[in-house]
This record gives C-alpha cells, sequence and structure tokens, in this order.
C-alpha cells in the first residue's frame, strides 16, 4: 500500500512531567488518527496522559545555517547565568 | 451449576483468545506499522482477558488443570468461541469489520457482565471493559473511514461485511450454560443485548454508507464446538509447541 498519508509529530505529557515532550513522528490520515495512532505506538508502556499532535509541516523551524547568529552569540555572556550567587544548601534542583 | 459457570467462563475465554490469535497474525504485515502496533496491541488485550478468564476456569474446574492446559491442549470440539472471531483476517478492511461486529457485541456484554453477582467475572468485566471500549472505537472508526472511503475501500468492507453477517446471529443465541448462568444472576441475557447491538450497527454502517445486510439465515454452532474448518488451523499453529514438546516452557 502506497502511504501517502502526512507526517505528524507527537507530543506526550507523561504522569510526571508538567511538559508535553517530543516523542517522536508517525503517519495518519488526519489529526484523530494521529491522536489513536499515537496512543498505540508511544503510549503502550504507561508513558503517558496527555497527547498533542501535529502536522509535521505545520512546525517552523529555525535553520541550522543561522546557528552562527541566534545562538552563538549567548555563548559568551556567561552573566547570563545565575552563577554569581552562593546557594544555600537548602535549595535543590537549580 | 458448576458445569455451567465452567463452560460459560471458557467460552468467553475462547472468544478473547481466539480474536486475540487472529490479530496477532497481523504482526509484521499490517498495512503500515502504526496500524501494525494498533493491531497486535488489541490482540494482546484480547489474550491478557482471555488468560484471566481460563485462570478462573482451572480454579472452576479444580481438577489442577492450568491456564496453559486449557488454552493449549484442548482440541476444536471443546473450544467454545463464536464462530465470528475464527473467521479469516482476510484484508485490513476484513478484519476491521469482524472487529466492529464483535467489538460492538463485546462492549455491551461487559458493560452488562460487571454487574454480575460472580465476583471474579465482575471484576474481569470491569478491566476488560476500558480496553474494550477503546477496541469498540477503533474498530468503529475504521468501517467509517474505510465504507466511506475510496470506491475501493466501500466495496471490500460491504463484500467483508456481507460475508461475515451470517455469523453475528450466534452472538446472541442463548446456549444451555448461558441460559443457566443468566437465571441464576452470574450471566448476561443476551436478548436485551441485541437492540443495543442493532441500534450500533445500524448507526456506524449508516455513517459509514454502507448497507446492512438482508439475509436473515445465521450461522451457529461455535459455542457447542461445532467449528467451522479455519479453528482446526488456528489451532494447528497455536497449539503446535505444547503438542510438539508437551510441557515446554520459556
Amino acid at each position: 500500500m502506497k502511504n501517502n498519508w502526512p507526517l505528524w509529530e507527537v507530543f506526550i505529557r507523561s504522569k510526571q512531567g508538567l511538559h508535553h515532550k517530543h516523542a517522536g513522528s508517525l503517519h495518519a490520515a488526519d489529526a484523530q488518527m494521529a491522536i489513536e495512532n499515537a496512543r498505540d505506538v508511544y503510549t503502550r508502556r504507561n508513558e503517558g496522559i496527555s497527547i498533542w499532535v501535529v502536522e509535521s509541516d505545520k512546525i517552523t523551524a529555525s535553520k541550522p545555517e543561522e546557528n552562527p547568529e541566534l545562538f552563538e552569540p549567548a555563548a559568551d555572556k556567561i552573566y547570563r547565568h545565575p552563577t554569581f550567587y552562593d546557594m544555600p544548601d537548602e535549595v535543590k534542583h537549580m | 451449576m458448576k458445569n455451567s459457570l465452567l463452560n460459560y467462563t471458557i467460552h468467553l475465554a475462547d472468544n478473547a483468545h481466539i480474536l486475540g490469535h487472529r490479530l496477532g497474525e497481523w504482526c509484521g504485515h499490517g498495512p503500515i506499522l502504526e496500524q501494525d502496533i494498533a493491531m497486535t496491541n488489541i490482540s494482546l488485550d484480547l489474550i491478557g482477558q482471555a488468560r484471566s478468564l481460563y485462570q478462573y476456569a482451572a480454579e472452576i474446574e479444580g481438577r489442577g488443570r492450568t491456564e496453559d492446559d486449557i488454552a493449549y491442549l484442548r482440541d476444536a470440539w471443546d473450544f467454545r468461541n463464536v464462530l465470528l472471531v475464527e473467521q479469516p483476517n482476510g484484508d485490513f478492511g476484513k478484519t476491521m469489520v469482524r472487529q466492529f461486529l464483535f467489538d460492538a457485541y463485546n462492549f455491551l456484554f461487559y458493560k452488562e457482565l460487571k454487574n454480575s453477582n460472580d465476583q471474579q467475572l465482575a471484576a474481569i468485566a470491569e478491566k476488560s471493559l476500558k480496553e474494550v471500549t477503546y477496541h469498540q472505537r477503533f474498530s468503529s472508526e475504521w468501517v467509517i473511514r474505510l465504507g466511506d472511503g475510496t470506491e475501493v475501500s466501500h466495496e471490500k468492507v460491504q463484500n467483508a461485511l456481507n460475508d461475515l453477517w451470517m455469523y453475528t446471529g450466534e452472538l446472541f443465541v442463548m446456549n444451555d450454560f448461558e441460559k443457566d448462568m443468566t437465571n441464576n444472576g452470574t450471566g448476561v441475557d443476551l436478548e436485551k443485548l441485541k437492540p443495543l447491538w442493532q441500534e450500533k450497527v445500524d448507526y456506524i454502517l449508516k455513517t459509514a454508507t454502507l448497507a446492512k445486510p438482508q439475509n436473515d439465515w445465521m450461522q451457529s454452532g461455535g459455542k457447542t464446538g461445532r467449528h467451522s474448518e479455519h479453528l482446526g488451523f488456528i489451532l494447528a499453529e497455536m497449539q503446535f509447541m505444547q503438542k510438539t514438546y508437551p510441557g515446554q516452557v520459556w
């Protein structure tokens, strides 16, 4: 069978997680089928409590060749990290 | 009465087991990866249900047989599954039609069995119902998609429906062990399910633009051990290991 269904990106929110995380992609004819396929492909080992799907071509991504101007200027601005404070031991998960 | 409960439990287990096996035959052969996984997921749900039921059957029987003995060491005439579930997969459309016709029944069945006065069956029904609710949603949607799809898909599922229709009557024919179980409050009154099943099937077929078959002649016999030739082939494959290497374990 020729598969010309669009590609969908799947985001799963896990039991502990606050955010949906990208889980992978799959093919489906429409959004409803994408949810069901995602349920079967990505949550069958008890991974999730919520699913988002979005058609892959609806995602606008940054271009790798623009990486220098997009990301490199941040590399030498260490003062943007809160690394100059003494953290009390009681504060965890920083 | 104990015998009826045993037969009743084995009948339910066999339905789940044989349909689970049929869906398992799709493993690696699904039309696309996602549907392959979906069908084997449903297969595993059904085999899980069958296990719970076989375990319970072994307990009711009380002769030291295990769930595996009951599943793998009986011959076709001892199986009590309905004929519908042993019908060959055909193409994906036919598998979905078979699944839908059974799911629509199974959903209503477990919904009622939840109220059984037998606590074990009620508990199995409660757990299974969640799974079957999803199965029904999945197969209904595929019947609609394919029925209301292209000319080719419509024709294929219409033919599948016409072929399988004569096996739907048996779902609602009450045999002795079912009558016994219904009379004592353990089993489900299938007469009551029939109009609900018809309503559901009518609705899905209408949405799928499929014509309900008009033939009223219904084939039955599975529940009393008179099976189609297909069951023998299923068992030959399914039971091969245990029959060739008795007592073999993983």
